[in-house]
């Protein structure tokens, strides 16, 4: 390795010109004659596409141009010389504008002399201004879109003839075919003091070399071929192709020398440029792609870089990494919400490299001596020369007595490291956060369920990758900016998206919804789990033999920050005049001595759930990130010990109503059905009058879809008037656990009209959704309106109607995933190199401004409340309540 | 055909040309030249209605409901210069 390898450069500018014929027989180190690679001895031909001048791939060889070795040779290109010029198929667009803005005899742009002069001094114009090269390019097709609408050369008199395109790369002028050759020789005629009218610059291009008459061939080190188990060789494709373009380049050269007839020297010609063109392009389109033995498509020069797939998107913009681990999560309610538990497995093989110094030499020695096999252990150590060394059962003796102030010990991933989490797809920045290492038993990674909502994870097989932070700085950046409990509060609209799910909103509603009592086994069997330190206050209720009674409002008041003074609807809350029977209406005040008391209310969805939680986001805002986690933690503890100490269940048989409700709810929908059998009459006799702005059968529908979708709230509403607070269905939907309201009423009243398309079900047999029905029969159940519930089944026409909407949405929402991932991923490529600066611009990686003030106001969404900086409404609240 | 005046629409913000000292004191205190501003076509419908031309710098008053007035510049060119 040579010195040159390690210095730094700076690149000051970078330039895009062509090769000309004469460059690239220059930088070549060979020319290419020999279709065929390799001998019958397995050894590369001269002058052939393997030929050794071309670099090398084989180890121990050293190359024969630059005598340097595999890695440290970079390879060198060689050339074909074409027999006959081609088109090259990247500038077929350009070659038809500048043949058109040319003369066909003299060769001069077709441009007055005026004209021309002051193209010269826009030109130097725009080089003086910005030197932008989108200005200059822009400007050059405009004067060559004028050039080509000229008629008649100024010059010569020349009258122009019309040049059509034959993709991909026949020209054809006035029907009569171009060609390649006589294209080259009507752009040498372009003097070089003109060419600047064309959009190029004539001190590193001339036209002509869009045709090309040598072709480079790149080196071997691009190409290289691979030698299978069997020993076969199985060369790189684009070696394939460029055996192809010298096998044809052969015969036509032959030929042609030969004096073959015309028409065979014109095919061949023909196909050369086929071969040329697929060897930079093999998605041209108007050719069909060359294609391998196999039948697969050869992915040539194009297509190595194209796509997602290709050469930026998957190697340079993406990067494989070391130090990373993916596996199945699984739950784990009794590890904070900053933590992440890692089976040992890999917690031996990730690594954290550990400086040794005098403070913690015994530590790290103690990590060496224990070897990669124990847990706190160590696979590497690194000397000061950079040198590492892998310790094994057997050298770890010698390696602990090596080990001083100064080596680098790998160390094994332990409990308190910080590593990055992460969930695909990483939607937005909370799809990647830093948590802290919780070594455990088993096989997969464990988190806590608060932290599902903002990686949209679940545990039917989900996997996560977990990347170990290699240095110091990276690890600050993690603890400090990308913590968990940093990202409690999303940018998107200010509240939490980290905060309670499922049973944790159904056990906090449990235990504090209206005067739920705790006996003190159980009080401090709660507040067992939770941070709270300190003794049980005094009990709320005593009975007559002397046991003390908690409620859970009390309990929970005890994990509440001090401070607190909010009030705010929770779930549940339907009227001002009935939140006080219901308990409602949360309110949260603090005594005294400052201590926050759960006055009224039930702590649900409202108060805690993730994106809705008040009082998450309250605490959060008002005490910081730590007591947010650390509150978070204790309601979810709180709230899971709670509900399995007082047992949670649900059946099918909750959607149980009486008879009598049954009854109700089936004449309600045959009143309705009624009541669409008249709308269809009268429209049928031309009695129905049309909306204003509708025609009369979209009124007609619009009139039944609103007749059947209110019967089927009136049965929901039958139905939900039998299912009480008691239920646990009913419990989970009101306090926003799990379900709603309206998949109860489908499941005990009626399952409603089934929609395609946002309209009741039209399609099917001509005049009839389904042979059941009448022909032109308008009547509700013919058109998609099922009128049991899920727990009474569905009758067979029902059931039809009832999947095709499944599959819409089905359909709906893999079509809208993918497009709306296309939709992100342009986004974000518009986005990516802004940034806001300490002066609140937004400016780009140039440092054009884009925003003068973020967001125009300059507000984080996520420290303000409700895109304003400050909270009015909760500064007055706290002075008001202060005051009395 | 009557004459539209775009700016006596309600949605559309006040704009005005930037005297050369206004300019000068805006772009020092971004720490900015020229070539760093947004820009504005010199057809557009506003930079046209209040009688720009190339080089001047507009300012835009627009209203938002969460910072009162927002003040926004841009500079007027003749053409676009990304194709």
């Amino acid at each position: 390795m040579t010195l040159y390898q390690y210095i730094p450069k700076k690149i000051g500018k970078i330039q895009f010109a062509l090769l000309s014929p004469e460059e690239i027989r220059k930088m070549s180190a060979t020319k290419i004659i020999t279709a065929d690679t390799y001998d019958d001895d397995g050894f590369p031909i001269d002058m052939g596409l393997m030929d050794p001048r071309l670099g090398v791939i084989e180890p121990g060889l050293k190359c024969k141009t630059c005598g340097r070795k595999v890695d440290e040779c970079p390879g060198h290109f060689g050339h074909i010389d074409l027999a006959m010029p081609v088109i090259h198929e990247g500038f077929t667009k350009l070659i038809k504008e500048m043949i058109q803005a040319i003369c066909r005899t003299c060769g001069k742009v077709k441009l007055s002399e005026e004209r021309i002069a002051k193209v010269r001094a826009k030109v130097d114009e725009i080089g003086d201004i910005s030197y932008n090269p989108f200005d200059f390019s822009s400007y050059a097709a405009r004067v060559r879109a004028d050039a080509m609408g000229v008629g008649q050369c100024p010059y010569c008199g020349e009258t122009s003839r019309k040049i059509t395109l034959d993709k991909p790369t026949t020209f054809r002028e006035e029907g009569h075919k171009l060609t390649p050759k006589e294209i080259r020789e009507r752009l040498e005629r372009v003097p070089d003091e003109q060419l600047f009218l064309l959009g190029i610059n004539h001190m590193v291009a001339r036209p002509e070399w869009m045709v090309l008459t040598s072709l480079p061939v790149p080196p071997v080190t691009v190409r290289p071929s691979i030698t299978l188990e069997s020993g076969d060789r199985s060369e790189d494709d684009l070696t394939h192709k460029l055996v192809d373009v010298l096998r044809i380049n052969q015969r036509l050269q032959e030929n042609r020398d030969s004096g073959a007839p015309q028409l065979i020297v014109e095919d061949l010609w023909e196909l050369l440029q086929y071969h040329v063109t697929t060897y930079f392009d093999n998605q041209t389109s108007g050719i069909p792609p060359a294609r391998h033995r196999s039948g697969r498509p050869l992915k040539t020069l194009a297509q190595r870089l194209k796509g997602k797939e290709g050469r930026f998107r998957s190697n340079l913009s993406g990067k494989r990494v070391n130090f990373s681990a993916r596996t199945v999560i699984s739950p784990d309610p009794y590890i904070s919400i900053n933590e992440v538990g890692v089976p040992i497995p890999i917690a031996m093989e990730l690594t954290v490299p550990m400086r040794v110094n005098e403070f913690n030499i015994e530590q790290a020695r103690g990590f060496v001596s224990r070897g990669p096999d124990v847990h706190p252990g160590a696979n590497y150590v690194i000397r000061p020369d950079g040198q590492r060394l892998r310790i094994t059962d057997r050298n770890k003796e010698t390696l602990l007595e090596k080990v001083v102030v100064g080596y680098i010990v790998e160390r094994h991933l332990m409990d308190g490291d910080i590593v990055l989490f992460n969930r695909q797809p990483s939607l937005h920045r909370m799809s990647m956060m830093g948590h802290e290492v919780r070594v455990m038993d088993g096989k997969t990674f464990r988190i806590n369920l608060p932290v599902c909502p903002p990686y949209n994870a679940d545990f039917d097989g989900d996997e996560m990758n977990l990347h170990c932070i290699q240095g110091e700085e990276a690890r600050a950046e993690a603890r400090i900016i990308m913590r968990v409990q940093e990202h409690i509060l999303s940018p998107r609209f200010g509240g939490p998206v980290i905060g309670a799910i499922h049973d944790h909103i159904s056990g906090s509603f449990l235990m504090t919804h209206k005067r739920m009592l705790f006996d003190s086994e159980e009080a401090l069997h709660i507040l067992s789990r939770t941070s709270y330190r300190g003794p049980l206050p005094e009990p709320d209720e005593v009975d007559a033999n002397g046991v003390e009674y908690w409620s859970g409002k009390k309990i929970f008041s005890l994990i509440l920050p001090d401070g607190l003074n909010i009030e705010y609807p929770s779930s549940i809350f339907t009227t001002e005049e009935e939140s006080e029977e219901e308990d409602s209406y949360v309110r949260i005040t603090c005594d005294e001595e400052g201590r926050s008391h759960l006055l009224s209310g039930p702590i649900d969805e409202k108060s805690i759930g993730a994106f809705k939680g008040k009082l998450v986001e309250k605490i959060v805002r008002d005490h910081g990130t730590e007591r947010g986690r650390q509150f978070l933690d204790d309601v979810t503890r709180v709230a899971i010990t709670a509900i399995s100490l007082m047992g949670f269940s649900t059946g099918i048989d909750e959607e149980d109503i009486p008879e009598e409700a049954k009854q109700r709810i089936s004449e309600t929908l045959d009143e309705a059905e009624a009541r669409v059998d008249t709308i269809v009459q009268n429209y049928n006799a031309g009695l129905l009058e049309s909306l204003p702005g509708r025609s009369l059968k979209e009124t007609l529908e619009v009139e039944v879809m609103r007749t059947l979708g209110r019967a089927r709230d009136r049965a929901g509403q039958i139905a939900s008037r039998y299912l009480g607070l008691k239920n646990s269905a009913v419990i989970m939907a009101r306090s926003g656990a799990r379900g709603s309201m309206l998949n109860l009423s489908q499941m005990s009243g009626s399952i409603g009209q089934q929609a395609v398309r946002g309209e009741r079900i039209q399609r099917g047999y001509q005049g009839r959704t389904l042979p059941h029905f009448k022909v032109n029969d308008l009547g509700a159940q013919a058109k998609g309106f099922v009128k049991s519930s899920y727990k009474r089944g569905l009758k067979p026409t029902e059931y039809f109607f009832h999947s095709m909407g499944g599959r819409e949405g089905l359909v709906d929402t893999a079509v809208r995933t993918s497009r709306s991932g296309y939709m992100q991923r342009r986004l974000i490529n518009a986005l990516e190199d802004l940034k806001v600066l300490s002066d609140r611009t937004v400016r780009n990686t140039s440092g054009v401004i884009i925003q003068f003030r973020y967001g125009e106001d300059g507000v984080d969404p996520a420290r303000g409340v409700r895109s304003d900086a400050v909270d009015y409404g909760d500064i007055i609240n706290n002075v008001l309540k202060e005051a009395i | 055909m009557p004459k539209f005046n775009v700016m006596a629409n309600h949605l559309v913000p006040r704009h005005s040309v930037m005297t050369h000292d206004e300019v000068e004191e805006m772009l020092s205190t971004y720490g900015i030249d020229r070539t760093k501003l947004p820009k504005i076509l010199i057809n557009d419908p506003c930079a046209r209605a209040i009688g720009a031309s190339p080089g001047d710098v507009i300012r835009i008053e627009r209203k938002s409901p969460t910072a009162g007035t927002s003040l926004y510049y841009r500079i007027v060119v003749e053409e676009r210069s990304v194709p």
